[in-house]
């Protein structure tokens, strides 16, 4: 793979299961090297987006291109060069860390010293090796996803996909994940692409691509996509949102956006907004927030629907 | 990209490597849960011992059974069809696993690999086949008890036959898992087909030569399965055919068309790309 080819080319791909259409016409590259996000609600076409990558689901209409091989025609190359990562987890419970390690060797045609050394440092490199003799049945979430990207790494893929990865994992498991997967990408010259729901972990890729029912409504670094929204973001809840908003605008000449209950107000010196606008209707609010815009922001500017 | 000792191509897969390793899970599974042990073995065993005792005294020997000069009580005549149901037992046993391994997300892991759906195929076949063999032949270890002795040959193609048995039927049972997102379907199925088949095969009871059951036994492909089972233990006799009991020829042609059938249909159904590989 030559440095300026894109690791994962994806030209308006489309998808439809029985009667929903899942994908609509996604087109973007994932550059060489990066952590990749993939942010979006539940339902919003990441995991049909996943499930295409990693060969589970055929590509209907689009074309794309996986480590420089055609997802289609080379599948077999594209297993080869990629690592996957599945929400749930695909190690058998009832074996040890090294037995599983050991058939997924197998499975990648890898053996003897040369399986047995790889086996040592991917489960060291995850710090896990002390476990590897342990039933994966007993240990815990954390350790098991860990074991679970060691397993994907074996065969030393280009890229992987990660699925969910912070799923079932309490703050501190999370952020550990993540130091590994950060270090990884170094090491192993790796590129990485995660799906997440969750906006904590998404803020932690190099780019993130927004999916809401089957698009990309955005596409950038997580700096970018929020300094896009501009100024500071107001949100206010109230009892009668409906009539609150259309008082705030004729008062004070601002665009206010309706998301299901909330009022949200995008301004600069959002401060000084804030003051009159309690000052003015104090009584018709319940609550109001202001900060700098969040990646939630972006996702309700983008889309006009609230994130969860 | 700088890393050519990390980043290095592996080899392919090839065939063997992955059947073996897929076969040896199988297995390995197996001896670390206790209760399929008991479920494949012991359950035809007592069915065996029971229905044995209590069919002595109303069980009409087949007419076939006057060339082995001496009495054929049930429990004799019942033994291939429990070797059979052991067989058949694991074979099921191995191929619920499909279900769990999707739900659970091994099988995932095993799709997105670059090993051929032939392998996968395999590799769950071979592990049912060598499960189905130890456990029979430590039923078939009783054989001499009930009066049938049988030399080395004879050990080597009643285990030949076994084995291709068990290929078939775990491949049975891998077309009839393969579709389903529940273990309650594949128990369903299980007592819809699988175990009428077992019963109308002349495993339990030896059947008219006439009427619709006749009918049923000669369009059961486990008739011929367990016929020639029967065959290969009195190799010394020479025995009738009849419907219940079709020539060795023919019942080792039925079972290896059979055989071809349901591990080309677990092939095909396993190389689709479908959205419920992807769960």
């Amino acid at each position: 793979m030559s440095a300026s080819a894109p690791a994962i080319s994806v030209q308006d791909v489309r998808f439809a299961y029985s009667e929903r259409q899942a994908l609509n016409g996604l087109t973007f590259d994932v550059q060489d090297g990066e952590i990749f996000g993939l942010l979006g609600p539940n339902g919003g076409g990441k995991s049909t987006l996943f499930r295409i990558l990693s060969t589970l689901l055929p590509l209907q209409q689009g074309a794309a291109k996986v480590g420089g091989f055609d997802l289609t025609s080379q599948q077999a190359m594209v297993r080869q060069i990629l690592g996957v990562t599945f929400q749930s987890p695909s190690l058998d419970r009832k074996l040890t860390v090294q037995e599983n390690l050991k058939h997924q060797g197998h499975l990648y045609g890898l053996r003897g010293a040369d399986l047995q050394s790889r086996i040592g440092l991917g489960l060291e490199r995850l710090g896990v090796a002390d476990r590897r003799r342990d039933l994966v049945g007993k240990l815990s979430g954390g350790l098991q996803r860990r074991v679970e990207i060691a397993k994907s790494l074996l065969h030393r893929p280009r890229l992987l996909l990660l699925d969910e990865p912070s799923t079932g994992l309490d703050p501190g498991a999370r952020i550990e994940l993540w130091k590994y997967m950060r270090e990884l990408r170094q090491v192993m010259a790796l590129t990485i692409v995660v799906t997440t729901h969750l906006l904590d972990e998404a803020e932690d890729c190099d780019r993130l691509g927004i999916l809401h029912e089957g698009q990309m409504v955005a596409l950038d670094t997580p700096d970018a996509l929020r300094s896009s929204v501009g100024g500071d973001c107001l949100t206010i809840r109230s009892r009668d949102p409906e009539r609150l908003a259309g008082d705030i605008s004729s008062q004070f000449g601002v665009t206010v956006h309706r998301v299901g209950d909330q009022l949200r107000i995008e301004r600069e010196h959002g401060h000084d907004l804030l003051r009159d606008v309690v000052a003015q209707f104090g009584t018709a609010i319940t609550s109001v927030t202001l900060g700098k815009p969040t990646l939630e922001d972006v996702f309700v500017q983008r889309t006009g629907k609230q994130f969860w | 990209m700088n890393q050519p000792a990390e980043n290095q191509q592996p080899a392919r897969p090839g065939l063997w490597l992955p059947v073996w390793t897929l076969a040896e899970r199988e297995l390995i599974r197996f001896l670390r849960q206790r209760t399929r042990v008991i479920g494949a073995l012991g359950q035809p065993l007592l069915f065996w011992i029971l229905f044995g005792a209590g069919l002595r005294n109303s069980f009409q020997a087949p007419a076939w059974s006057q060339v082995l000069g001496r009495e054929l009580t049930y429990q004799e005549y019942f033994f291939p069809g429990v070797a059979v149901l052991i067989v058949l037992f694991t074979a099921i046993f191995s191929t619920i696993s499909i279900i769990e391994d999707r739900k659970e997300g091994f099988l995932q892991g095993v799709l997105v690999s670059p090993i051929s759906r032939l392998a996968l195929v395999l590799g769950k076949l071979t592990g049912g086949m060598l499960l189905s063999l130890i456990q029979a032949g430590i039923f078939l270890a009783l054989a001499p008890w009930m009066g049938i002795s049988f030399g080395l040959v004879q050990f080597v193609l009643i285990f030949g036959f076994l084995a291709l048995l068990a290929f078939t039927l775990t491949a049975l049972g891998f077309v009839m898992a393969w579709p389903l997102d529940s273990t309650q379907g594949y128990h369903a199925l299980m007592s819809m087909l699988l175990m009428p088949m077992w019963l109308l095969s002349g495993a339990f009871f030896p059947g008219g030569e006439t009427g619709w059951l006749s009918w049923v036994m000669r369009l059961n492909p486990l008739t011929y399965g367990i016929a020639a089972l029967r065959r290969l233990l009195y190799w010394d006799h020479e025995l009738p055919t009849s419907i219940g009991l079709p020539s060795l020829g023919a019942s080792i042609l039925v079972t290896v068309v059979f055989a071809v059938v349901c591990i080309g249909l677990s092939v095909v159904l396993a190389s689709r790309q479908s959205s419920r590989n992807a769960r």
